[in-house]
This record gives structure tokens, C-alpha cells and sequence, in this order.
């Protein structure tokens, strides 16, 4: 028993990580129709840069910022000054995007060596707690809590504001979005910046449990792009679930099975997609 | 078209003749340019023509190599066995992921062939006792052949290598320039017309999509007699990754192109990282600058300069 809701735990953590990273690929997709092979890089770069701030500073919080900041900005300039020029047309975007992650994970590679290093975690979330005969570290709930509030936040963004409107009427249709008055172009860059920010803060949420180590950038990328298969790309409840499913998945499929630990993601992930090509909740 | 002919002899006799002057380090990494020629052009098949942009066409690579790897240690170093079986599977393996992987298309292709290659990549890396696993298959054997030349030295493996390549890309000139492969393209222009004008187009991608497996896996039973060893990284993103550079630096669509892509590719990375530590930078400033410059390839380029200077 102990067992499987210590996994059970494990698993769900582990997805609100990848919630964090799907809902950016997804997002980023769904209004640009883009697919961004480097969006693991961010969180690479999140947790090496967060790592530095805090050797340096000693503060989780700064870390966080300083690291997210300087991911988001990455992300920009990756819009803006490259990716702008490959509107739709998808071999292309994943040729450059592959390359920046070369880029990226040589350019971490040589500043930060091949050693494979962890985060301290914030001091508030050293202890564990006791259910019953259950010991479960509080930094797996903080993460299960902080997975929790960006999905909640985002939600509301998307069904509730202004801004959400705008976006989902790009999701649906730029061109008569932008004839509506709607910037799309601005849109588009504000969308990739927040889900590098997203990914850069899945860097700092995951640096202390899943750590950052070359390769990182590639595992995390692949394990979000199953969550966005399953789930389906553009959706944010696709993001959600599937991040749950692929974590869950991942978690026990490890434990139970060592030796064919990718296949128990990939395995269902095929059988969705014999079912529904375009994942459970994407757009038919 | 005669002139496309005497170029082609031309170009024969040039690889026929280079072991001449080569010395054997510089014929082996010619060797290596024709096996990932061969590699790049199975994939040209798939992205240039039917317009099917693959991302784990390591896979049937890969599957090939682990078989022939597998045959040749635990079974038996028989050619007639191995070499076919490797044929064999690389198809079976592209038939079945075919299934899933055409369902898709854009971005979905993209993402679905990459986590069906690492499906495959996962297997060989967990599966220790049968794969090795990170540590892969070492001392693979060469094939004995009835040939008066034994095949574990340079140079009749080149010409071995050599003849397969030209029996590859005279294979796929055919099919590309026969009634199926015209109507590849012209499901690539247009799926929606093809469709109207009464082809099976999903049969069309169907097939195309093992021959594709079926050249990558000649490819693949080359390279692990070449190299002698097995490891994931023959199933690895990155080596599907850099297959559709291959293809886009040479130039999608002309067959020759990709094979010469492939030439640069493996030349530079040989070049680059006996100078320096960081080879994987550079490559990745290289998919960058062939993206943003280089669009229609080196083919592409030499056609339009000679274009332009015929006015």
C-alpha cells in the first residue's frame, strides 16, 4: 500500500512538472502552429542558471526569477529574430529549433560540465510529513501545489480574460483574429516568451528532484511531447491530463518494470494515437 | 539527359578509381560517406518526394544494424542470413510504424516518427541482456563472402560498399522517375488532387514509407560491418536529426543532393572535431545557417547560380 501511493505521489509530481512544460509546447503550437524542438533547452537553462544564482546568492527565490527572466528572454529573441520567418511550415522550425538545442545543451555542456547536479531545495521544503505509515517529502507537494496553481491560473487566462479571448481567437483562426484588430504577431511572442518562462521555471520546480545534467534538455522535451501527443496539441486540458497520465506512467513503469521503462510511456502513447490521431482532447 | 549520364559515369569512375590515391584512413571515411549517403537518400525518398517529413528514420537504420549485430555474434557470421534478415526487419519495423505514423501529418508526423524512433532507442538501451545496452554490441564480424578478396580489409570492403551504393541510388532514381514516383510528388503538391484524380494516396505513402525503411536498413547492415559495433546511438534522435540535415543541405527531391550532403556532413564533423572539443556547437550553428540560407540546398544553390548566369 505504501507503495503505490508513495509512487502514486511520485507519479503525480512528476506530471505537474510536465504540465508545466506541455502547456507551453502546447500553447505555442496551438496559436503559431509551431513546433519547438528546444523547449527542453529552457528548462536546462532554467535549472544550470538557477544553480549558479544560488551558489552565488543563496536564495531560492532570486534564483527563480533571475533564471526564468533570463529564459524568457532567450525565447524571444528565438520568436522574434528566427522563427517569425518560418510561419507553418514545420521542417524548418524543427531544423532550427533542433539546432538551437545543440546549441544549447554544448553551450551548457562546456560551461557547466557533464557532472550531474541538483538544486538545493528551497528550506521550508527539507522536511517530510507522515500519512499513517505514508512519509512524503513536502517539496513533491509543493510541486503538485505550484502544478495546481498554473493550471488553475491558466484557465482563467484562457477562459476568463481578455487576453485568453484574444489567444483562443488566434488558436482558432489568426487571420480573422488580426482582421478583428487582434496583434498577432505581438500575441505570438508574448505566447512563446510566457511558455519559455514556463519551462524555464519547470528547470527551477524540477531542478531539485529530477535535476539538470546533459541530456536533460532531450529526456524532458520527449516526455512533454508524449504528454502533448496524448493530451493533443493546442490543448491546455490535453496538457493537464495528459502530463498526469505520461508522470503516472512513467513513475510505475520504472518501478515495476526497469528494463522497459520508456516503452510503459510509449507503449499507450501508440494505442491513442491508433484511436485518436490527434490526442484526447486536440482539436478533430 | 546524356549529359546526366556521362556525369553519372563520370562520377563512377571517380569512386572507382580514389582507393588509388587514398590512404586508408581517408577511404574509410569515404566508405562512411556512402553508407550515410545511402542513409540520406532512403530519407530523400520519404522528404523529398512523398513530402513525409521523418524524424526517426534511425529507426530502421538502427533495427537493422542490431540485427545483422545480433545474427552475426549469437547466431551465425553468415552473409546469405544476416544481411537479408537485417533487410527484413528494417521493413517489417517501417510497416508497422507506417501504420501509426501515417495517420499523422505536419507537425504530427514530426513528433509521432521521433517518439516511435526512441520506442525503439528505449528497447535497445534498457534491454541489457539482450542489446548491451549503453554499451551496445562490440567486435560485430565482417561477412565472408565467395570472393576472392576478403572483405575485413579496406578496400574491397570499399568496393563492397561501393557497389551498394550504386545499386541503391540506381534503384531509387527508377522508382522516383517511375509512374509511382511522379505520383509521390505529386501527392507531396497536393494530397486533396491526387486524391480526386482516383489515387489510393495513403497506399502511395504507405509503400513509400517501407522503401524508405528498406534503403535506411541497407545502410544500417553496411555501417555495423564497417564499424564492427552496435550501440543506441545508431537509434538516436540525433542521428535522425542529422539524416534530415543531410537532406536539406544537399537538397530535398534530387537524390543526389542528400548523398552529397551526406558527404559534407560526416567531412566536416571529421574536420571540425580534430580541432576542436566542440563539434556539437557547431553542428548546431550549421542546421541553424542551412535553415536560414540554404533552404533549397547545395543543389539548389549551383542551379540557381547557373541559371542566373545563363540570364
Amino acid at each position: 500500500m505504501t507503495f503505490w501511493v508513495t509512487q502514486a505521489l511520485n507519479g503525480i509530481s512528476f506530471g505537474m512538472l510536465l504540465f508545466l512544460l506541455a502547456a507551453g509546447l502546447s500553447l505555442i503550437y496551438g496559436l503559431m502552429r509551431m513546433l519547438n524542438l528546444a523547449h527542453g533547452s529552457y528548462y536546462i537553462l532554467g535549472g544550470y542558471i538557477g544553480l549558479a544564482v544560488v551558489h552565488a546568492t543563496g536564495s531560492f527565490v532570486l534564483a527563480a526569477v533571475a533564471a526564468t527572466a533570463v529564459v524568457t528572454v532567450v525565447g524571444v529573441v528565438m520568436e522574434r529574430f528566427f522563427l517569425r520567418r518560418f510561419p507553418e511550415q514545420e521542417l524548418p522550425q524543427a531544423l532550427l529549433t533542433f539546432g538551437f538545442l545543440l546549441i544549447f545543451a554544448d553551450l551548457s555542456l562546456w560551461l557547466w560540465g557533464g557532472t550531474p547536479q541538483t538544486l538545493p531545495k528551497p528550506e521550508i521544503f527539507e522536511r517530510s510529513i507522515r500519512f499513517g505509515a505514508v512519509v512524503f517529502p513536502t517539496y513533491r507537494l509543493f510541486v503538485i501545489g505550484i502544478g495546481l496553481v498554473v493550471g488553475l491560473g491558466l484557465w482563467w487566462l484562457q477562459e476568463g480574460t481578455r487576453l485568453g479571448a484574444m489567444i483562443r481567437a488566434g488558436v482558432d483562426d489568426a487571420e480573422m483574429a488580426r482582421g478583428t484588430g487582434v496583434n498577432v504577431g505581438l500575441l505570438s511572442t508574448a505566447v512563446f516568451a510566457f511558455g519559455a518562462f514556463l519551462a524555464g521555471l519547470g528547470g527551477i520546480i524540477g531542478g531539485p528532484f529530477v535535476g539538470v545534467y546533459p541530456g536533460a534538455d532531450f529526456e524532458i522535451l520527449e516526455m512533454a511531447l508524449v504528454v502533448v501527443i496524448i493530451g493533443g496539441l493546442g490543448s491546455l486540458k490535453g496538457a493537464f491530463v495528459g502530463g498526469l497520465v505520461v508522470g503516472l506512467l512513467d513513475n510505475f513503469g520504472k518501478a515495476l518494470f526497469p528494463e522497459l521503462a520508456l516503452f510503459t510511456v510509449f507503449a499507450p502513447m501508440a494505442v491513442i494515437l491508433a484511436l485518436r490521431p490527434t490526442g484526447l482532447f486536440g482539436a478533430r | 539527359m546524356s549529359k546526366r549520364i556521362a556525369i553519372s559515369a563520370a562520377a563512377v569512375v571517380i569512386l572507382v578509381a580514389l582507393p588509388l590515391v587514398l590512404s586508408s584512413y581517408q577511404l574509410s571515411l569515404l566508405t562512411k560517406m556512402l553508407i550515410f549517403g545511402i542513409f540520406a537518400m532512403s530519407l530523400d525518398l520519404l522528404l523529398g518526394y512523398a513530402g513525409l517529413p521523418s524524424l526517426g528514420h534511425a529507426a530502421y537504420f538502427g533495427i537493422a544494424a542490431y540485427t545483422v549485430g545480433l545474427l552475426a555474434l549469437r547466431v551465425a557470421n553468415n552473409f546469405w542470413l544476416d544481411f537479408p534478415a537485417g533487410l527484413l526487419i528494417a521493413g517489417g519495423v517501417s510497416a508497422l510504424f507506417g501504420l501509426f505514423a501515417l495517420r499523422a501529418r505536419g507537425s504530427y508526423f514530426l513528433m509521432i516518427t521521433l517518439a516511435l524512433g526512441q520506442v525503439l532507442w528505449g528497447i535497445a538501451f534498457g534491454w541489457r541482456s539482450l542489446t548491451g545496452g549503453d554499451d551496445g554490441l562490440p567486435s560485430v564480424p565482417r561477412p565472408r563472402l565467395p570472393l576472392p578478396w576478403s572483405l575485413t580489409e579496406g578496400v574491397p570492403f570499399y568496393y563492397f560498399v561501393l557497389a551498394c551504393f550504386v545499386a541503391a541510388i540506381g534503384l531509387l532514381a527508377l522508382i522516383v522517375s517511375s509512374p509511382f514516383g511522379r505520383a509521390l510528388v505529386g501527392i507531396r503538391e497536393s494530397e486533396r488532387r491526387m486524391e480526386v484524380l482516383g489515387y489510393d494516396v495513403w497506399r502511395y505513402k504507405y509503400v513509400a514509407f517501407i522503401l524508405a525503411g528498406l534503403f535506411a536498413g541497407l545502410a544500417g547492415n553496411l555501417f555495423v560491418y564497417f564499424n564492427g559495433f552496435v550501440s543506441p546511438s545508431y537509434l538516436n534522435i540525433l542521428f535522425s536529426a542529422s539524416a534530415l540535415l543531410m537532406v536539406i543541405l544537399g537538397g530535398a527531391g534530387t537524390l543526389v543532393g542528400p548523398a552529397i550532403g551526406a558527404a559534407v556532413i560526416v567531412a566536416l564533423e571529421n574536420v571540425i572535431s580534430a580541432y576542436m572539443e566542440r563539434w556539437v556547437l557547431v553542428l548546431g550553428v550549421i542546421y541553424v545557417l542551412v535553415t536560414l540560407f540554404a533552404p533549397a540546398g547545395l543543389v539548389g544553390l549551383v542551379r540557381q547560380r547557373w541559371e542566373r548566369s545563363r540570364g
